[in-house]
């Protein structure tokens, strides 16, 4: 295979790498607030401004997951499909969690009875928890390796999916996102939001860069690899785990926005640190030796790979822009009695007037 | 297994094609809606007069319940090929990954980032940033469905590809972005989007007029309502014919099927009500009412030519791919067609005399008139049904017309008992919150719009809000 041939294979296992990191740091924090909104939303008004901190860009944070699947499934049509039916549980489940978010994200306000928003918060939490759980699980998984067979498919059962590792995988990834969560809720609010945002963030950040770390030790022990791949993983992984400590400091000191910066840029090098360490592997099987799928194996041709590049690299800068551009747009802090698109018509849960 | 087991691809297929229904009842509402409310909130703009303010915000929030339904469920079709159709997947995503990451990357981005700001941003922005960011997504979900009928036109009639190491892989993405299948295709569902939208806006308004609640402002709605009516159904319909003739040259076999066609015919007579033997692949009619030539004359405009029927392509195919059956089930081709058509042409005579109202002002007191358009509603979900129904299934056996056969590409890796969970669970999820959102806009339809601003007040702006 020819030097071109390889980088762009190479190239868009980056571009797969930076959509989960866009998608795992946006939504990240959809997550964490939808996790605490009841908790750190004491009564309704501050629940409101809770949710109201994602309402205006849940949406299109959740279009990077769109986008990686999308870009799986043109650049390596072999490991989306493997992964995808071979996971077919897990992801029924994240997608129904995913449903009941979105649709309680926006059904909630339509009425002010208080069954009403207290069943939907409950979807939001769930909705916002079991996913977080899930997608830290599916990517232990994926690196750890689940039983495939020499045709390349998945050949396990449901409970080959839950092992230890995979359950530590998704307990950081769960942990991780409710601190993320918390404290991009205290950069986004004010008031006592804003402290009990904060007051959980502190809580959060132990147990979220423990079990970050011991996913990444774990990983190395059971890998065995010394070679410069395995070095950088580490090492990133200790980045990672040195921006959470770090974002605590920042966020005791109300340095909000840094501590945010910090907690998404642990994000992204744990992300990295995944993809590093799984390079030039995209699932590991723990059948046997030589049938786990590699970006090799599983690669849409040289001519579309390089087309979608092109594609690619006019497109993202132009969303980043704009998507950017709406978080200015949104920027200003909220608290408890001034709300995000209070309505000057019939305001929601007010009844409608005829 | 027994006889009676069902297999992965079954239920898969019927997963499929729940999830799919489903989720096209809320994108044409998307696409049309879209269109309304950025053309309301412009004629706004310019005018500055309330009752277009007031209709916005007012049909905004229709659109919102719906879009978030339409978002939702959207995520689950693009994780089903990967879930449900593996062999699918790795067959043809060299080709039909392409479109897909365009259509997130391009698309839903524009779409689902601007709905954001439109809802929440009218107090941050200028009037003209603020009704830049509707456009955005109406745009956003015009190109995505470009898009998606682009990779969904290369399973009808596979071009710019070639077949390598036992898949397809992409010659041509120019090829595939520009084929007369989707052009025509695309053409017909967004006339379709604009009929359903304008029939959901008369009967929205034909309730207020019926309870003489502001009478004003929805004769105005309903009478621009009827004129999109008017010109989206004949729209839909001229379309609907080409693509008839096209789909006749890139898939006989579906169109034969859709005239209940079973033996070649010069001239073809063209059939208005047919019966067949009560089984699944019946070989002929066994009742026909038919109009000599007509059928000829539909399919390239030449009075006498030959069309060629079911069991000729069925002998045609079985020498090109081998024994088979190559039939798609004539029933469902031939009613779904029918009735397609029977709605747009009612659309067309319901506008007609909607307007013949408007005309002689007989409008707001054409209370049997204005009664009937609300049940009329559902006529045009149906006919998207119908529509996707002959497209799909008339397409069977393929799953990419003389490439890969449905039954084939089914996830090898996934159980009977999981296709049968999630199907259940999708049925249920998908009831539950069906119910949830018809009440939600039957609550908001009935409310109402915001009452107008008293003398003296701040003119009000486009703010909505969850
Ligand atoms: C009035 C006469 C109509 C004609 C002659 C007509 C014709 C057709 C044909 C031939 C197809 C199948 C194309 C294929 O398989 O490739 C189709 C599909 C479809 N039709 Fe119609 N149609 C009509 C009215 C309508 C109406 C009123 C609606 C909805 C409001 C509608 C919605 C659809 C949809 C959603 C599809 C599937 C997508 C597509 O192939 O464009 N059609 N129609």
């Amino acid at each position: 295979m020819g030097g071109v041939f390889l980088s762009l294979q190479g190239f868009w296992f980056v571009v797969i790498g930076v959509l989960w990191a866009g998608y795992l740091v946006l939504e990240g924090f959809d997550f964490g607030v939808g996790m605490l909104m009841r908790f750190v939303g004491r009564d309704d008004a501050e629940r409101k401004a809770v949710i109201g901190t994602i309402e205006p860009v849940w949406d299109g944070n959740e279009v990077w997951l769109i986008v990686a699947g999308g870009a799986t499934f043109a650049a390596f049509p072999d490991w989306y499909a493997t992964l995808f039916s071979g996971y077919y549980i897990v992801f029924f489940l994240i997608l129904i969690a995913l449903i009941f978010r979105g649709v309680a994200i926006e059904y909630r306000a339509k009425r002010s009875e208080q069954r009403w928003r207290s069943a939907w918060e409950l979807a939001i939490v769930l909705g916002s928890a079991v996913p977080a759980f899930l997608w830290g699980l599916t990517f232990a998984n994926i690196i750890h390796g689940v039983p495939i067979d020499s045709h390349g498919e998945f050949s396990g059962g449901l409970l080959d999916l839950f092992g230890g590792y995979a359950i530590l995988g998704g307990l950081a990834s769960l942990a991780l996102f409710a601190f993320h969560g918390a404290v991009f809720l205290a950069l986004r609010t004010t008031g006592e939001v804003r402290r009990r945002a904060k007051a959980f963030a502190i809580r959060l950040v132990v147990p979220a860069a423990a079990l970050v770390l011991a996913i990444f030790v774990w990983s190395a022990a059971d890998s065995g690899h010394t070679d410069g791949k395995w070095i950088a993983a580490a090492g990133l992984a200790t980045v990672a785990a040195v921006l959470l400590t770090l974002s605590l400091g920042l966020i005791v000191r109300d340095r909000d926005g840094a501590a945010f910066a910090a907690t998404a840029l642990a994000i992204c090098s744990s992300v990295a640190a995944f993809f590093v360490g799984l390079y030039p592997n995209v699932l590991v099987s723990s059948s046997k030796a030589g049938s786990s799928l590699t970006v090799f194996s599983t690669s849409s041709s040289h001519h579309t790979l390089a087309l979608m590049a092109i594609v690619a690299l006019i497109f993202t800068p132009i969303v980043l822009v704009y998507q950017t551009w709406t978080y200015w747009v949104f920027r200003a802090r909220l608290r408890g009695d001034s709300l995000p698109g209070e309505k000057l018509l019939g305001g929601s849960g007010s009844r409608p007037t005829s | 297994m027994s006889a009676l087991a069902v297999t992965t691809a079954e239920l898969s297929r019927w997963q499929f094609a729940i999830t799919i229904i489903y989720h096209f009842l809320f994108v044409p509402v998307t696409i049309g809606m879209g269109l309304f409310v950025a053309g309301l909130q412009t004629a706004w703009y310019r005018t500055k007069q309330e009752r277009y303010q007031r209709l916005t915000v007012f049909f905004g929030k229709i659109l919102l319940i719906n879009i978030a339904l339409g978002v939702v469920t959207g995520i689950v079709q693009e994780f089903q090929f990967g879930m449900n159709w593996a062999t699918y997947s790795r067959y043809v995503g060299d080709v039909f990954g392409a479109p897909l990451a365009i259509e997130g990357l391009v698309a839903f981005f524009l779409e689902s980032v601007f709905i954001g700001v439109w809802i929440f941003g009218a107090g941050r922005l200028s009037p003209r940033v603020h009704l830049a960011t509707i456009w955005a997504v109406a745009i956003g979900s015009i190109m995505s469905a470009y898009v998606i009928l682009a990779a969904n036109s290369w399973m009808q009639h596979p071009v710019g590809y070639r077949k390598v190491n036992g898949r397809a892989e992409m010659t041509s993405l120019w090829a595939i972005m520009t084929q007369g299948n989707l052009l025509e295709a695309f053409a017909h569902v967004m006339s379709a989007a604009v009929v359903t939208a304008a029939a959901l806006v008369l009967a929205v308004s034909a309730y207020h007029l019926l309870k003489k609640n502001e009478v004003e402002l929805f004769a105005h709605a309903a009478q621009i309502s009827l004129v999109v009516l008017l010109i989206g159904g004949i729209s839909v319909a001229t379309w609907g014919h080409f693509q008839g003739q096209l789909v006749s040259r890139e898939q006989p076999m579906k169109m034969a099927a859709a005239e209940a066609l079973f033996k070649t015919e010069k001239p073809a007579s063209l059939s208005l009500f047919a019966l067949t033997p009560f089984e699944k692949y019946p070989s002929k009619t066994s009742f026909n009412i038919t109009v000599p030539h007509v059928l000829s004359f539909l399919t390239d405009w030449h009075w006498n030519s030959k069309v060629e029927g079911i069991d000729y392509w069925q002998s045609q195919y079985q020498k090109e791919y081998g024994a088979g059956n190559y039939k798609p089930i004539v029933a469902v081709n031939y009613w779904s067609f029918r009735l397609m058509i029977a709605i747009g042409t009612l659309f067309v005579g319901w506008a007609s005399l909607g307007l013949w109202l408007v005309r002689r002002r007989k409008l707001e007191q054409s209370r049997r008139f204005l009664r009937l358009s609300i049940p009329l509603l559902a006529l045009p979900f149906l006919a998207n049904t119908f529509g996707w129904l002959l497209r799909e299934m008339g397409r069977q056996p393929w799953v990419v017309q003389g490439l890969l056969k449905t039954s084939d590409a089914f996830s090898h890796a996934v159980s009977v008992q999981a296709v049968a969970f999630t199907l259940a669970g999708f049925i249920l999820v998908y009831t539950l919150l069906a119910a949830i959102e018809a009440w939600l806009v039957v609550y908001v339809v009935k409310g109402g719009p915001a009452p107008p601003a008293r003398e003296g007040e701040q003119p009000k702006k486009i703010e909505l809000g969850y």
